[in-house]
């Protein structure tokens, strides 16, 4: 794909995402759109919001469960980039007027203190590089039509990034057992769903280790100090105003997020 | 739910025949309601009693009791809002880490459990979390090997409680814990069958809470007039969802803070 097509579908999803409104699957206008023109699509929309003046706060990993792989026909995940834009702290409410079609899924996220820089990288590596990890909800929303998207649409439209929320709990993942952690999402105080760390590819470390040697080979730095949505745990919950969401991670704790508003959708 | 009695004495001895048949000899039959329509779940629990009451008195030891239907889509399928029960017995039990012959069984499928082991007499009705903790002795991780007798595991829940719960074999293993040491909700699971995740969740999908389970237990027995004697082994139900094994499967069973619990199926 040229260049040309590569900029003018990133600002078209930019200004989808600008104006909380869709656009139809990218793959049913370009069939022989490749992983690679997807990700630079996404570069492209990223660059936008920061030239809007947005930074780089973090990384997020998605498709990371087999469920999820063999519905998009992948074998491994993909990955979108996190903006200061995205930001909620715990307690704050999410405004979803914000967004066009959001689903929540709870996770496990990381904080690095050093840099991973790959190829090379391990998962005994990632632990070392990472400061604390924290439970924390990703609130994935679409900027393409009825979620209706392929790999190359999700990863173009940045993985389908809306907003994210870190717990204020930290836990330090050398003394807390990442992998088989067990994870409760509530919904409105009733049981939604369970999940344990070890679906994520394995564990969460695997699913960091992925991405900072995918970040690696295409030159993106992976710093210290960001943030690493490791990939869902959850089913994905759809939401709206006033609902409420708790999820537990077993030996670390809980995040907890209440939803205000409409989304346009 | 339908909690009358509509089986003659004749009727409960026949069906619970038909179903000790297919258990020790590993065949498939009909489902129960085919040929009484009526059959509720107090005529399942009558073929039960009646199964219980032949095992013991030819000197089997019950070691316990199971929950199942402990999960929620499970009870949305079978349309019910409490879970049904059953009792095991010390044949059922197997060694973590052997071999288990699956020519004796229909077609097995595995579940990850937390298991309770009781240190104080339990008694409904009312029985609450509090009480199930307080009179647990410890807890362990465990294997529960279902195996329904009703072609194609297509059952109802009279026929599946005459059918004792499904219940086969089971494993219990790794490691014992306090229950006041761990967090009993928030448990990690995950099933490996030959090397791969099957199935992963957490514990909460048993009814919100493991000790829940065995508190309904508690008053499901009490409907019956039986109480949970001390000493009691009980498995609280399927965490992860139940999957098919076959003569050649490992399976490892996962637990955070209980650790392992492994078998391999052979002919």
């Amino acid at each position: 794909m040229d260049a040309q097509k590569i900029q003018a579908y990133g600002d078209e999803l930019y200004a989808a995402l600008v104006e909380r409104r869709t656009v139809p699957p990218l793959l049913e206008r370009e069939p022989d759109i490749t992983l690679d023109d997807a990700y630079r699509i996404q570069l492209r929309m990223v660059q936008r919001r920061l030239d809007a003046g947005e930074t780089i706060v973090g990384k997020k990993i998605g498709v990371t469960s087999k469920p999820v792989q063999d519905f998009l026909g992948v074998y491994q995940p993909d990955f979108g980039q996190l903006t200061s834009g995205m930001v909620y702290r715990e307690g704050e409410p999410i405004d979803l007027g914000r967004l066009i079609q959001p689903k929540a899924e709870a996770e496990l996220a990381f904080v690095l203190k050093h840099d991973l820089k790959g190829p090379g990288i391990t998962a005994m590596d990632v632990i070392h590089a990472t400061d604390y990890v924290a439970p924390c909800f990703e609130i994935v929303d679409s900027r393409i039509t009825d979620w209706k998207i392929r790999i190359q649409d999700t990863v173009a439209d940045n993985a389908s990034c809306g907003v994210f929320v870190l717990g204020e709990t930290r836990g330090d993942p050398r003394r807390l057992d990442i992998t088989m952690a067990g994870m409760v999402l509530e919904k409105n105080g009733e049981l939604h769903s369970t999940g344990v760390g070890a679906a994520v590819q394995g564990s969460p470390a695997n699913a960091v280790a992925w991405l900072a040697n995918t970040l690696g080979r295409l030159g993106i730095p992976f710093r210290a100090g960001e943030i690493i949505l490791s990939g869902s745990q959850s089913a994905l919950v759809p939401v709206t105003g006033g609902d409420e969401l708790v999820c537990t991670v077993g030996g670390l704790g809980s995040c907890r997020v209440k939803f205000t508003g409409r989304s346009a959708v | 739910m339908s909690s009358e009695l509509t089986l003659s004495r004749e009727d409960i001895v026949r069906l619970c025949e038909r179903v000790e048949g297919a258990q020790t000899r590993a065949y498939a039959i009909p489902k129960l309601t085919d040929e009484y329509p009526a059959m509720t779940v107090a005529d399942g629990y009558a073929v039960q009693a009646e199964l219980r009451r032949r095992w013991l008195a030819r000197g089997h030891r019950q070691v316990g009791w199971k929950v199942g239907l402990t999960s929620k889509a499970k009870m949305v399928q079978m349309g019910v809002n409490v879970p049904s029960i059953g009792f095991l017995t010390s044949d059922m039990a197997r060694p973590e880490n052997s071999a288990i012959s699956t020519g004796d069984m229909v077609h097995p499928r595995v579940e990850c459990e937390v298991a309770f082991v009781t240190c104080a007499p339990l008694a409904g009705p009312g029985c609450t979390r509090e009480q199930v903790l307080a009179a647990t002795d410890y807890v362990l991780p465990a294997v529960e090997v279902i195996d329904s007798r009703f072609s194609g595991f297509k059952f109802d829940l009279p026929s599946v409680v005459a059918d004792n719960g499904s219940s086969a074999r089971f494993v219990g293993g790794g490691r014992a814990r306090r229950p006041q040491d761990i967090d009993l909700r928030t448990l990690g699971v995950v099933m490996e069958k030959n090397g791969e995740i099957v199935a992963a969740a957490a514990s909460a999908a048993v009814l919100g809470h493991p000790a829940d389970a065995v508190a309904m237990l508690v008053n499901i027995l009490a409907e019956q007039g039986e109480t949970l004697p001390a000493g009691s082994f009980v498995m609280s139900g399927g965490i992860t969802e139940a999957i098919a094994v076959k003569a050649g499967d490992c399976v490892i069973a996962r637990f955070q803070e209980l650790g392992d619990v492994s078998m391999r199926f052979v002919d």
